[in-house]
């Protein structure tokens, strides 16, 4: 294997696991914390222990996450020490401030697990509080540090020189925002669709059924809420990217001509030697509209963009038509939800309502993988857009594919430990935590 | 600001050795504990580092962010020539601090399962402070090599040589000394206070021993160990204190009331070796084989990235500080009771 790809593989690797446990790890506590509320208000015991049985899963997750982050910590150095030498200065900022709430996120949570019979009752709910907002801010720093590679800014590029150096500037780059918002809100129903399908399971096989119900409630208001909400965040999203990097846009549609009345192409295959799109089904228009908000104007397509400068268009167009397929078919199930909530509360014992949650506990993950696919196969062949290539960056070491299949078997070995330890605790339910 | 930014690099360095390198202590005294006691030591350190442990590795991350942000060179310089033993750091951490998160929220706790979780915190106690030594004594040894031509003069020798393995060893050592200190004060039964003790003693001839083959190693891999130490001062003075709080250390090791001042003793001792260590080669980072060297004063990041680094880790300690104080306070001092988690 070529060590340029190994890096990268290595990269996309880590990154694609850190992302699931980080985000579970960000926000659990909220659920956590939401159901700790309703126990000090209710006093009802099952509340209680639904916030203690999370925990021990915040618990499993942050400490997975924070080790698989600080593996990512240094191996932006190991595999790239071309690229952090010149952006550590420039986009330093998030990480350093990411370091603090991640500090202040591990100081709450171990008040939070200990706390339990310790602390003063408010005192102790305020911790979790703690844990959940420190950790989303964890997650929108880091965006943001990721944001800057798209959207470079807070530095003048002159002759090869990186000068004028304004970090606050880099930090608070155009794409932040819309980037931050699309992954936080990513993240909620990635992880309330996953944990709601958790507890429908159970819900179904008639186990412990209201401790299960109680917990799935918490998990897919905040699961449906967020899909729901996603499309909006995800339009702002496209809009940023035709404007900032067209390149990237284009290869998500596989939109190769540049016209007026742009077409929106759904699936289909790309051919990038005849430069079309073999069984897509087109809306024509469609993409004019979503970039330009009317019909007519024109999208700028690959054509307009040098080979040398242009993403794999084949991969990142899969990846977005998976991101947007599973993200649909979330909101569905979230209006679906809503619908019986309001309207229809005899669905909640239907075999099929139970099973739609069942069969869609990866959803929000499959979703999001493929959305870290789209931003960051997207943005190829620049590791900083328009100023560094990826491969400029790459360390001068060789042999990293031993390195990448190392990393392999660690991320398989600690899944599978991790999803043995969740089936643990979640067959110890009955004894440990709903007696 | 450049000094307030060195000043929170040697601290964070510092506390990650006195804080994290313990918790990494206790996993190496687990190891060389017998297997009758070893439930004993388990039990008596998971009281120790239960609800603190996540936060005592936050240093590290915080002296890699330092680095990477204010001396992007000096961070990138090394993660190229000492690619290999950061690798086996990371691993060691990655298994470790998993390890230990998996055995306690195993909601099953059979034998089995406790034994593999075990083995692998043990070994990998042993195995991340023994590179973090490697590592920093390579950043020393000066062989590092930009200009060598093979993979191994490169990647291998850079780290691969005497004294940086036994700069690995003796911080092996050093944190085992640690951890037997600070659990001397966590045991409620004379026995494991007994125990303990012993233990400290060990490790403490243990470092001292393996400080002697440092300045061994030292000398036949030509660092100038010794003249750097004894021909500069403060390091000289830093050297002579450690030496002098060890002896008291000795001496009052044993006396019950002294619990509080054996662990700052034993922390003053370690800090005082780091100190001279870190001024005899300052404003040096990393030294190469050819005596050339980066240096904190000169390979930093430009004006603006420096003063925004300082003032961000000036306020964030102003956030971080109290509670970590707070959380200390309330797992340390307040309860001497068992601590219990739901």
């Amino acid at each position: 294997m070529d060590d340029f790809i190994a890096a990268r593989s290595q990269m996309a690797l880590s990154l694609g696991f850190h992302i699931i446990y980080s985000c579970i790890g960000m926000v659990m506590p909220v659920f956590m914390a939401i159901s700790h509320y309703k126990w000090i208000k209710t006093k009802d015991p099952v509340y209680k222990n639904i916030t203690i049985a999370w925990s021990k899963g915040v618990a499993i997750f942050f400490a997975t996450g924070a080790v698989s982050g600080t593996m990512l910590s240094f191996e932006l150095g190991l595999l790239w020490p071309g690229f952090m030498k010149h952006a550590g200065p420039i986009f330093g900022m998030p990480f350093s401030l990411e370091g603090v709430a991640f500090f202040i996120e591990a100081i709450a949570l171990g008040f939070f697990l200990y706390g339990w019979n310790r602390l003063n009752t408010w005192f102790h709910w305020v911790t979790g509080i703690v844990v959940g907002i420190s950790g989303i801010a964890s997650g929108i720093l880091v965006v943001s540090a990721n944001s800057w590679m798209n959207s470079p800014s807070g530095f003048d590029f002159v002759n090869g020189k990186y000068l004028n150096i304004d970090p606050l500037k880099a930090m608070f780059n155009e794409a932040w925002f819309s980037e931050a918002l699309h992954m936080t809100i990513a993240a909620f129903s990635a992880t309330g669709f996953a944990v709601a399908g958790i507890h429908a399971l159970m819900i179904y096989r008639k186990r412990n059924v209201h401790f299960h119900s109680k917990a799935f409630k918490i998990a897919i208001i905040f699961g449906a809420a967020a899909a729901i909400l996603q499309p909006l965040s995800g339009d702002i999203s496209a809009k940023g990217a035709a404007k900032r990097q067209p390149a990237k846009l284009a290869a998500m549609e596989a939109y190769f001509h540049t016209q007026e009345y742009a077409p929106l192409v759904i699936g289909g295959i790309p051919d990038t030697a005849a430069k079309k799109v073999n069984y897509g089904i087109e809306i024509p228009g469609l993409l004019s509209f979503l970039v330009h908000d009317n019909f007519k104007q024109q999208v700028n397509g690959l054509d307009k963009i040098p080979v040398k400068n242009q993403p794999p268009i084949a991969v990142t167009h899969y990846a977005f038509q998976i991101m947007v397929g599973f993200g649909m078919l979330m909101m569905l199930i979230g209006v679906l939800y809503f619908i019986a909530l309001w309207k229809k509360k005899s669905w909640f014992d239907k075999g099929w309502f139970l099973k739609m949650f069942i069969w869609t506990t990866p959803a929000g993950f499959i979703a999001l993988e493929a959305g870290w696919t789209v931003t960051e196969v997207g943005r190829q062949p620049w590791i900083i857009q328009g100023v560094m290539r990826t491969s400029e960056a790459v360390t001068p070491m060789p042999g990293i594919q031993y390195s990448f299949y190392l990393f392999t078997f660690i991320y398989f070995t600690l899944s599978v430990f991790v999803i043995f330890l969740l089936k643990r605790q979640i067959q110890m339910v009955p004894e440990l935590y709903d007696r | 600001m450049l000094y307030v930014v060195i000043l929170f690099l040697f601290a964070a360095i510092t506390l990650y050795f006195l804080l994290g390198g313990a918790d990494f202590g206790a996993g190496i005294i687990e190891l060389f504990t017998s297997n009758d006691n070893k439930h004993r030591t388990r039990k008596t350190s998971y009281q120790a580092i239960g609800p603190i442990w996540e936060a005592n590795h936050m240093w590290l991350i915080i002296t890699v962010v330092i680095l990477f942000v204010g001396f992007p060179t000096i961070y990138s310089e090394m993660c190229v020539y000492l690619h290999i033993p950061l690798l086996i750091m990371l691993l060691g951490i990655t298994a470790r601090g998993t390890a230990f998160a998996f055995r306690n929220y195993d909601a099953i706790k059979d034998e089995k399962t406790q034994g593999f979780y075990n083995h692998i915190f043990v070994y990998s106690s042993f195995v991340t402070p023994m590179f973090l030594g490697i590592i920093a004594g390579s950043a020393l040894s000066g062989q590092i090599d930009p200009s060598a031509k093979t993979f191994a003069g490169a990647y291998i020798f850079s780290w691969l040589n005497w004294f940086s393995v036994s700069v690995g060893l003796f911080t092996v050592a050093l944190c085992g000394f640690l951890a037997a200190i600070y659990l001397i004060g966590e045991c409620t039964e004379v026995y494991d206070i007994k125990r303990f003790i012993k233990k400290a003693k060990a490790m403490n001839i243990a470092a001292v021993v393996l400080g002697a083959l440092v300045f061994l190693a030292s000398h036949f891999e030509h660092v100038h160990l010794a003249d750097w130490i004894f021909g500069n001062l403060l390091s000289l003075a830093a050297v002579i204190a450690a030496t002098l709080s060890l002896v008291l250390l000795w001496f009052i090791i044993s006396d019950k009331k002294n619990k509080q001042w054996i662990r700052v003793l034993a922390a003053f001792q370690v800090s005082m070796i780091l100190i001279s260590v870190g001024h005899t080669r300052f404003p040096r980072f990393v030294i190469f084989k050819d005596g050339s060297s980066m240096s904190l004063l000169t390979d930093h990041a430009t004006g603006k990235s420096i003063d925004d680094l300082g003032i961000g880790l000036l306020v964030g300690s102003l956030f971080i500080l109290p509670a970590l104080g707070y959380l200390y306070y309330s797992f340390k001092k307040k309860g001497n009771e068992a601590i219990e988690e739901h």
